[in-house]
């Protein structure tokens, strides 16, 4: 159902608004009021990092005397933090890739009868609470020494992605055609060199599409911060948040600053690397 | 003679380029055992054991039988939290379906910029959940939270949102509507993509269009779509967590409560994982029934 969408979204290029007619461009008015009210919040959460401390709840409608108090108190709180996640999710992209590339490739394009038991598997997983892996992981990472460590927070997080990349990259691969494996299988190239140096360049947008959600996925990540560290050593900026959520909250510009600095990666990417983020959202539903 | 000679370093290249071929999958299907597998086996007996912090220093896990199921739906939160799980979910799905559908059939227009604005629109599902718990935090303060103070403009009284139990779980609803409608717009405009344009022609000429096309051709035609819009909500909107620790933490006096935030509670704040687990269990239960439902629904179009 994904997967013809897939490779569809994200084409269709609009036009400017020059050439648009009467009704379309009551069309744009009534878009811009409905994206307005949906991302109101976001607007709001950047508004607010930029009132002065304190009484930021009573903030106006705009930022007209910005400070960027909330930013100082927020990077000298969260700034190791921050840094914590982006390790995380960089080791969670490799980890997630890692595994799910030659995966989906196998998936795609070798003939095995049990693919249809094992892509049903993988929906199944995707749909496992993270709780019950939360509460599993934590007794065994007590025994493995993994609780408070980059390497268990990392594959921990890993789950959140590996599944939906083997499923993406999967309905890309299908698309290769065999004939240019072949091709490469007669020039006395072996299996992994075909999928080294045929199918991966090939398949580099499905690529791009499942390392980029593979990221956000771990760095939004906040069951597995809060139930695999214990201390503030290793903390990620998700739990950095919930802390200061917990205590009575003192200073609301710090706790908005810090949500502005974690939506970072989202904003930066949906704006930079719209294709991508548009495509993987299609296969993506499944999360 | 020569057959055999032939075959029979042929037969040995096959079975090695086997385990090359296998090479591929194996990274995956540990980590999946693992990381899924694993758990699933893990939550189950430890359901069935007496399984707390001191096991942590003895090891020593007791079993106790279905004790801690028990414990778990004897507990005078078990009702409470089934009830909210079932609001919770109902109440997000019907919100998050409704606006989802009106966005993705507005979205079908075709005008300048409506590609980049569908693009922005994913923005409250790409952000962490706990960032939307935060800044809906601020947003729904009783005293100076901006949506109050709008309120007040039309002269309604500053509601409690997040503190009054009367309140507290329509709030944490709302926000959780918020974070969902990206994904209902996305499943639902891509199904809307799928269906053929001589459809609503062909109904046209019949002098079916506006709302008689929606009812006639949108609707039967999105129906699949549908099904697996609404079977995935409520399965990703069961185990919801972030959303309610963020915003209420269960309260005010337990009235966000749900099967989630009960199962990660009495693990992660009461230490009491055999119990957890047994919460855990029920609410994997509760999500199979739906996901046989999904899978079924997702059947259907592979076979034809």
């Amino acid at each position: 159902m994904t997967t013809t969408a897939l490779i569809t979204v994200g084409s269709g290029r609009s036009r400017g608004l020059r050439g648009a007619s009467g009704k379309q461009l009551v069309y744009v008015a009534i878009g811009v009021v409905l994206l307005v009210v949906m991302l109101f919040p976001v607007y709001w959460m950047i508004n607010a990092s930029l009132q002065p401390s304190g009484n930021t709840l009573s903030a106006g409608l705009f930022p007209t005397n910005p400070s960027w108090a909330g930013y100082e108190k927020a990077i000298s709180d969260q700034g190791h933090n921050l840094i914590t996640s982006l390790i995380v999710s960089a080791g969670a992209v490799i980890v997630s890739l890692g595994i799910a590339a030659p995966a989906a490739y196998a998936l795609a394009q070798f003939r095995y009868r049990w693919i249809t038991g094992a892509l049903l598997a993988i929906l199944i997983a995707q749909m496992i609470p993270g709780i019950v892996i939360a509460n599993a992981l934590y007794a065994a990472y007590n025994d493995l020494g993994l609780l408070n460590t980059y390497v268990g927070l990392i594959v921990a997080d890993a789950s959140h992605s590996v599944p939906f990349a083997i499923i993406v990259m999967r309905a890309f691969m299908q698309n290769i055609h065999p004939s240019i494996l072949e091709a490469a299988r007669v020039d006395g190239a072996g299996q992994f060199r075909t999928f080294w140096s045929i199918a991966l360049p090939v398949s580099k947008n499905a690529i791009i599409t499942a390392g980029l959600f593979a990221f956000l996925f771990a760095w939004s990540d906040f069951l597995f911060a809060l139930t695999l560290t214990t201390t503030s050593d290793i903390r990620p900026v998700t739990l950095g948040i919930y802390q200061y959520l917990g205590t009575q909250v003192s200073n609301w510009s710090a706790v908005m600053a810090t949500a502005v600095l974690s939506s970072l990666p989202a904003i930066i990417l949906l704006l930079i690397a719209q294709k991508y983020i548009a495509a993987g959202a299609m296969g993506g539903s499944v999360k | 003679m020569t057959a055999e000679t032939i075959r029979r370093p042929a037969r040995r290249r096959i079975r090695r380029d086997d385990v090359a071929k296998l090479l591929f999958v194996v990274p995956a299907a540990i980590y999946i055992l693992l990381f899924f597998g694993y758990p699933i086996v893990k939550n189950l007996t430890m359901s069935f054991q007496d399984y707390t912090t001191k096991t942590f220093f003895t090891g020593e896990a007791p079993w106790v039988g279905i004790s801690n199921y028990v414990t778990a739906i004897t507990s005078s939160l078990f009702g409470p939290a089934l009830l909210n799980t079932a609001l919770f979910t109902a109440g997000s799905l019907v919100g998050q379906f409704v606006i989802g559908l009106g966005l993705a059939l507005f979205f079908q227009k075709k005008f300048p910029l409506s590609t980049i604005m569908r693009a922005l629109l994913l923005l409250p599902w790409l952000l962490p959940l706990i960032v939307a718990s935060a800044t809906w935090r601020s947003i729904l303060d009783q005293d100076s939270g901006i949506l109050n103070r709008f309120l007040g403009v039309f002269g309604v009284d500053p509601v409690p949102w997040l503190s009054s139990p009367d309140h507290a779980l329509i709030a944490v609803i709302i926000v959780n509507i918020w974070v969902g409608i990206p994904f209902n717009v996305t499943l639902l405009y891509g199904g809307l993509q799928d269906i053929p344009e001589e459809l609503y022609e062909a109904a046209s000429l019949d002098g079916a269009t506006g709302w008689k096309a929606f009812w006639h051709i949108t609707l039967p035609n999105l129906r699949g779509v549908i099904g697996v819009t609404l079977v995935l909500g409520v399965v990703y909107t069961l185990k919801v967590l972030d959303v309610i620790l963020g915003l209420t933490g269960g309260g005010p006096a337990n009235a966000t409560q749900t099967i989630a935030i009960r199962s990660y509670q009495t693990s992660f704040v009461d230490f009491e994982f055999g119990v957890g687990a047994a919460f855990s269990n029920i609410l994997i239960l509760i999500s199979l029934v739906f996901a046989i439902v999904y899978l079924r629904s997702t059947r259907k179009p592979v076979d034809e």
